[in-house]
């Protein structure tokens, strides 16, 4: 869907779901999740679709992942981390998480 | 990187965003001596207009503009100016009494405020059509701030459908940047021409002009352009194709993109917790905040500016700001020495002369604002427009009762994505207006945060006895 303009810049190791996934410095995890092709990122607490980021400036409330065990961050706002571990999100948010 | 602990308890000005408006609000302030702090919860400044300009990595400035690379200059004036600039903090609370609830790396604080500016902007106007939920299905705006920020170009097959300015510039960007587009669908009805003629000679006079047919030139010569009265994203899991109806009948495009736009409207949410008074304007089609000519709002020592205060553009945002600014120094701080406001003023309505023609023909057309049928009105809670419609007939006349009875609204985007979409729905069904329908009723927090968060705030001794036994 997406293809990065440039593959210069700093690379950055993240997993999605325990997959490595090639991030860079100044992605955030959306925009990461994105490049990297992964089609959605949740499925929605209601009916169970799947969903993806629709806006990437924190009003949609789409890309809402795990990060690192802490649920419902807003993938757009939370920029990648070496060694970060992301999860996507089935259906309700989970106790405890 | 700053900490909550680092925060003061109090500050002269407390300026919320860091997009154009915003940075020139707290350069200016600081300078006159204010001691002042700009929360914005992004990784960077530049809001969304100059998203990501400290750092982006689309380095050949012919592709983002140099519109674009002109917030450069506002970011550093800021950066260089004394104020604290302090991005991934997320203002979730601002009350009538400028108590300012911000929350850093899940550590939050109350910041009381002598004054507060407002400048949290602008967001798309929703584009409630079959199938918009589906992944593949994304804005426009979603697609710039990637392409700014990351430097992601579409690939693949990519059409783009609605109408204004942002979308023929996103369609120039992501040409320049070497990404092709299948098509684009124009939303906007012909019949626009007839209320925007009259304000072209001011439209022509404003900088719009020249810049906006150059741009219409450069994107028409490369992608085809299809007038549509009807649009759908269709697939199963994904999108597969975009149907639409244009005066030839009904045809299907295969595509793997589908990027959405009809404008902006005023970010409203903080403000209306706040407690300022909005009111509809019906041309624009969207609630802005009443104020004054000094962007002062219902509530004392609250201004908003930027497209916060109704839609202007990024160049009008940053004067706004300026004029907040000035006012916030002049009752903190009146021995300043300040720069000549009139100027500013002058500048300013320079930059709005050309809005209303813009407006008027890009006005969205009533079939993609109030949608019909199983399109899904509120993304969250998954509410479809025949619910909203239904619920209005059985005589639900405003928007906070929709809620009760289909839960619309109260999902983790609170309304910014189905808000305006409920309001003129029920206007539609009850005959009546939206500014009568009025908006949902926002309380903070605005933005969803933890109980943790909340519990990291300080308490006072005092307080902790209080409630202990």
């Amino acid at each position: 869907m997406f293809k990065r303009l440039t593959e210069a810049g700093v690379a950055v190791a993240i997993t999605v779901d325990g997959e490595r996934v090639a991030a860079r410095v100044g992605d955030t995890v959306a925009a990461a999740m994105i490049a990297a092709g992964i089609d959605h990122c949740r499925t929605t607490p209601v009916s169970g679709a799947p969903r993806a980021p629709y806006c990437l400036m924190g009003v949609c409330f789409e890309c809402l992942v795990t990060v690192d065990g802490v649920g419902s961050r807003q993938g757009c706002l939370v920029p990648v981390s070496e060694g970060m571990a992301v999860e996507t999100q089935t259906g309700k948010r989970e106790a405890g998480r | 990187m700053t900490r909550a602990s680092d925060l003061a308890s109090s500050y002269d000005l407390v300026v919320i965003g860091g997009g154009p408006a915003g940075l020139a609000a707290a350069a200016l302030a600081a300078r006159a001596g204010l001691s002042t702090v700009l929360f914005d919860e992004n990784p960077g400044v530049g809001g969304q207009i100059y998203r990501a300009i400290a750092f982006s990595p689309v380095k050949d400035r012919t592709i983002l503009g140099e519109d674009y690379w002109a917030g450069a200059e506002l970011a550093s004036e800021a950066k260089s100016s004394g104020a604290l600039i302090v991005n991934g903090a997320t203002v979730w609370s601002l009350d009538p009494t400028r108590l300012v609830g911000v929350s850093i790396d899940g550590q939050a604080r109350l910041i009381r405020a002598s004054r507060v500016i407002i400048a949290t902007g602008a967001l798309e106007r929703p584009f409630p059509i079959p199938g918009w939920t589906l992944p593949g299905v994304m804005s426009a705006g979603g697609a710039q701030t990637a392409l700014k920020a990351q430097g992601l170009v579409p690939s693949g097959r990519t059409v783009m459908a609605g109408g204004g300015p942002l979308l023929w510039l996103l369609a120039a960007q992501i040409l320049r940047a070497g990404g092709k587009l299948d098509a684009i669908l124009e939303t906007t009805p012909r019949a626009n021409w007839l209320r925007a003629f009259a304000h072209l000679p001011d439209f022509v006079l404003s900088p719009y002009f020249s810049k906006g047919l150059k741009l219409l030139r450069e994107v028409r010569a490369k992608v085809r352009v299809i007038r549509v009265d009807r649009l759908e994203a269709v697939g199963d899991d994904k999108l597969c194709e975009v149907v639409y109806v244009a005066a030839g009948g009904e045809r299907r495009m295969p595509a793997d993109l589908l990027l959405l736009h009809q404008g902006v409207v005023p970010n409203v949410n903080l403000a209306i917790a706040a407690g300022v008074t909005h009111a509809w304007n019906e041309r624009q089609l969207c609630f802005e905040p009443l104020l004054d000519a000094d962007f002062a709002s219902s509530v004392p020592g609250i201004a908003v500016a930027g497209d916060g205060a109704g839609i202007a553009g990024g160049t009008a945002a940053a004067e706004r700001g300026r004029i907040a600014a000035i006012a916030a120094v002049r009752a903190l701080r009146p021995e300043a020495s300040m720069p000549d406001t009139q100027a500013i003023r002058q500048k300013l309505q320079r930059e709005e002369m050309g809005r209303a023609f813009l407006d008027w023909l890009n006005r969205p057309a009533d079939s993609f604002r109030r949608p019909k049928g199983d399109t899904i009105v509120c993304r969250c809670e998954e509410v479809t427009a025949r619910q909203v419609r239904d619920t209005a007939n059985m005589g639900c006349e405003g928007p906070n009762q929709m809620k009760a009875f289909l839960r619309c609204g109260m999902g983790p985007c609170q309304g910014r994505l189905c808000g305006l979409t409920v309001t003129e729905l029920i206007a539609g069904q009850c005959g009546t207006t939206p500014g009568d329908v009025g908006y949902y009723r926002l309380r903070p927090p605005v933005k969803p945060i933890t109980l943790a968060e909340l519990a990291s705030l300080p308490i006072a001794e005092a307080e902790r006895k209080s409630v202990e036994r």
